[in-house]
């Protein structure tokens, strides 16, 4: 087993500088040193985790490039690199795609007209990648990341603006389990995952505003934003690790902990990680 | 049904369809639709926002990972209502097809096409380059279409005929096909634009074929016959004949049997031994059809056999000496066969393929096996009449795709004989006015 190996960008320029979803107010702006004792924090947890943690240089004017795991989506040595619907957040992507050339991924875009964020919207359950689409990412592109990665891909609508991406809503921890806030998808998208998943983890609305299921995963550990008792409870029911560790200053841009990460060696439920190894 | 404008700047505009009652366009949708739940939810969108769909294709990926993909037509009342569905099912990945530019790829071998190909109707087509629209020429159905990508030239080219890095078109985007006009006078045969029936009075069907074959002539157009050999076995030869001296016949299509037949009659006077006057059987006239097609060999083909007086009459002895353009194509059944018969049946293809370009109007007659190979060829706007006493061949036409073909199920002989009537009546009214 390879190390866990996750990029994370320091927030030095981390802040609330425009509205892009409905967490966002430039009223309620976040505290730059709470901001990075947070993200400190999030980091030692993640390392204590088992995790190697490479870092993403931060740039001025883009508040939102700490977020990395909205840079791309990773397969094997594959990075399909983000498109995003905000103009805001586009000046990223040249970033983003430096970044992983230089650490070794074949670097691909898909067409100019097809919006794509990434892990954000894109996560592998067993050898399925579930998408998230409507709010972010287009239903289109999804299936054109299936098609050229040769996986298959099933698309779900995401209906709460509050859970805007789906891994504000939905995070697999291994091949046939995830947690999952109901709320957030229609019927089709229950009747699907349901279908597809033999455990799924369902996350109360409170919770799940707590960004419960924006979690980061590393080997059974799950790591998450404070105010989730219950799904700490069921998680270690079933046998996980739980950690919490505050980051309220980054749910004030609608992040949390795996908002914060891109993990590069494939997330515990992608089949192809540990077919790979 | 739908018309669209062939506007060469941008996608076309759907149109009202008065006899449907709406607009319409089509939308693909691709990817995991079935396991995902997309494909039902878009249907679903289209009816509860008040449209209506048809699914006129569907593929369903093999593999757990091979897409499947669907072409839907989208129908909804007001153009406005449709543009809504639209704009709601594009956001689940439904595209309407001309958006887009199509897709491109190249043939890896020879003879074969590039999986996913689009195939092709006989309905004029059209594809979409760099957002300009370019009509595919040659149009043909059952063949693929082939794109020179330095000119945006397209046509349609037959499986067999692709070659290694030849480019083209796959899946439905950036590809529309503009049916023919569903006007009251589709044809010009308005009396019979509904399915073949046996019950349908013949009369004014014969009398509307019989002003084809003139407009045709008049025209300035091409009329083609495909005619089976019960054309000379009911004793009709006589009726084609007269057709073709008075000039309204251009290109006969047929096979080795037709031609046969009709020579055995003109060098015995039987079809397949049988003496058609008298309807007996001669004394060893069932060897005349093989003496006949041996007498021909010896000569060297059917025009030497007129040019040496040989053969001085029948259907092809009116064809050497009219100039029609006849073509004999091969089957594994005939005897001889006949010098001019095509019998490599990919040679004959081309052969007819190259020669029904002009054709403007085709009559079928008793044969099932050259009615469907005609009518695979044929764009749908050529008008097709198919004659069989036979209700199946003009199904079998139509099962095929050739809709655009109007049936008349009734024997040959008195059609053939009403025909030549009708028409010599019609011309003779002509020369009055």
């Amino acid at each position: 087993m390879t190390q866990p190996w996750i990029m994370m960008c320091p927030p030095d320029f981390y802040g609330i500088e425009y509205e892009i979803n409905p967490w966002m107010s430039r009223s309620r702006s976040s505290d730059a040193h709470a901001a990075r004792r947070q993200w400190e924090n999030l980091r030692a947890a993640l390392e204590a985790a088992g995790a190697r943690i490479s870092l993403l240089d931060p740039a001025p004017g883009l508040p939102d490039l700490v977020f990395t795991a909205n840079a791309a989506l990773i397969y094997k040595q594959t990075a399909v690199l983000s498109h995003f619907r905000h103009v805001e957040r586009q000046g990223e992507e040249p970033l983003d795609a430096a970044w992983l050339t230089a650490n070794g991924f074949e670097v691909t875009r898909l067409p100019e007209d097809i919006f794509f964020e990434g892990a954000g919207d894109a996560l592998f359950c067993g050898d399925t990648l579930f998408a998230g689409y409507r709010i972010r990412s287009h239903a289109r592109g999804h299936q054109l990341v299936g098609e050229s990665l040769g996986v298959r891909v099933i698309p779900v609508e995401l209906t709460d603006d509050y859970h805007y991406h789906l891994d504000t809503c939905f995070c697999p921890l291994a091949d046939d389990t995830a947690i999952y806030y109901p709320g957030a998808f229609d019927a089709y998208g229950l009747q699907v995952l349901q279908s597809y998943i033999r455990l799924l983890i369902p996350v109360e609305r409170e919770e799940a505003r707590r960004f419960a299921c924006n979690a980061v995963v590393v080997g059974r550990t799950v790591v998450t934003n404070t105010g989730c008792p219950k799904l700490h409870d069921d998680l270690r029911r079933h046998g996980f690790a739980t950690v919490e560790t505050e980051l309220d200053e980054f749910v004030k841009a609608g992040g949390s902990a795996k908002c914060l990460t891109l993990r590069l060696d494939g997330e515990e439920a992608a089949a192809w990680k540990r077919a790979a190894s | 049904m739908t018309h669209r404008h062939a506007d060469p700047t941008r996608g076309a505009a759907p149109t009202a369809l008065p006899e449907l009652g709406g607009f319409v366009d089509d939308v693909e949708v691709r990817g995991h639709i079935i396991d995902s739940l997309i494909l039902p939810k878009i249907l679903d969108i289209i009816t509860q926002s008040g449209g209506t769909f048809r699914i006129k294709k569907i593929t369903i990926g093999q593999a757990r990972v091979d897409p499947s993909f669907a072409l839907i037509e989208v129908r909804a009342e007001t153009e406005t209502r449709l543009q809504e569905i639209l704009a709601a099912i594009g956001d689940h990945g439904a595209v309407p097809t001309d958006l887009q530019d199509c897709t491109l790829v190249e043939a890896d071998i020879d003879g074969a096409f590039p999986e996913g190909f689009y195939s092709t109707t006989n309905q004029r087509t059209e594809v979409r380059r760099g957002g300009h629209w370019y009509e595919v020429a040659l149009q043909e159905m059952d063949c693929g279409v082939v794109i020179d990508p330095s000119t945006n030239e397209a046509r349609c080219i037959a499986m067999t005929e692709v070659r290694r890095g030849d480019q083209l078109v796959c899946g439905h985007a950036g590809v529309r096909v503009i049916p023919p006009e569903r006007s009251a006078d589709r044809h010009g045969f308005e009396f019979m634009n509904s399915a073949v029936s046996t019950e349908k009075p013949k009369g004014t069907a014969i009398r509307e074929i019989a002003r084809e074959l003139v407009r045709t002539r008049t025209g300035g157009g091409k009329t083609l016959i495909v005619g089976g050999p019960a054309i000379v076995h009911t004793g009709s030869g006589e009726h084609l004949c007269r057709l073709i001296r008075a000039g309204y016949i251009d290109k006969l299509f047929a096979g080795n049997a037709l031609a046969t037949h009709d020579i055995e009659q003109s060098l015995f006077g039987t079809s397949l031994g049988v003496r058609l006057e008298e309807g007996i059987s001669v004394e060893a006239g069932h060897e005349h059809h093989l003496r006949s097609i041996n007498r021909i060999r010896r000569l060297g083909g059917i025009r030497k056999a007129v040019e040496q007086g040989v053969l001085k009459s029948g259907i092809m002895y009116e064809c050497v000496r009219h100039n029609v353009d006849f073509l004999l194509a091969g089957s594994i059944r005939d005897d001889g066969p006949l010098p001019d018969v095509i019998t490599d049946a990919l040679v004959a293809q081309q052969e007819m393929r190259s020669r029904i370009r002009d054709v403007t109007f085709c009559l079928m007659i008793a044969t099932t096996l050259h009615s469907v190979a005609v009518g695979n060829l044929l764009p749908a706007w050529v008008k097709v009449v198919c004659v069989d006493i036979n209700p199946s061949t003009v199904i079998k036409l139509n099962d095929r795709g050739s809709f655009q073909t109007v049936g008349l199920v009734t024997d040959v002989e008195p059609f053939l004989r009403a025909l030549v009537q009708d028409v010599e009546e019609l011309a003779a009214e002509r020369r009055g006015t």
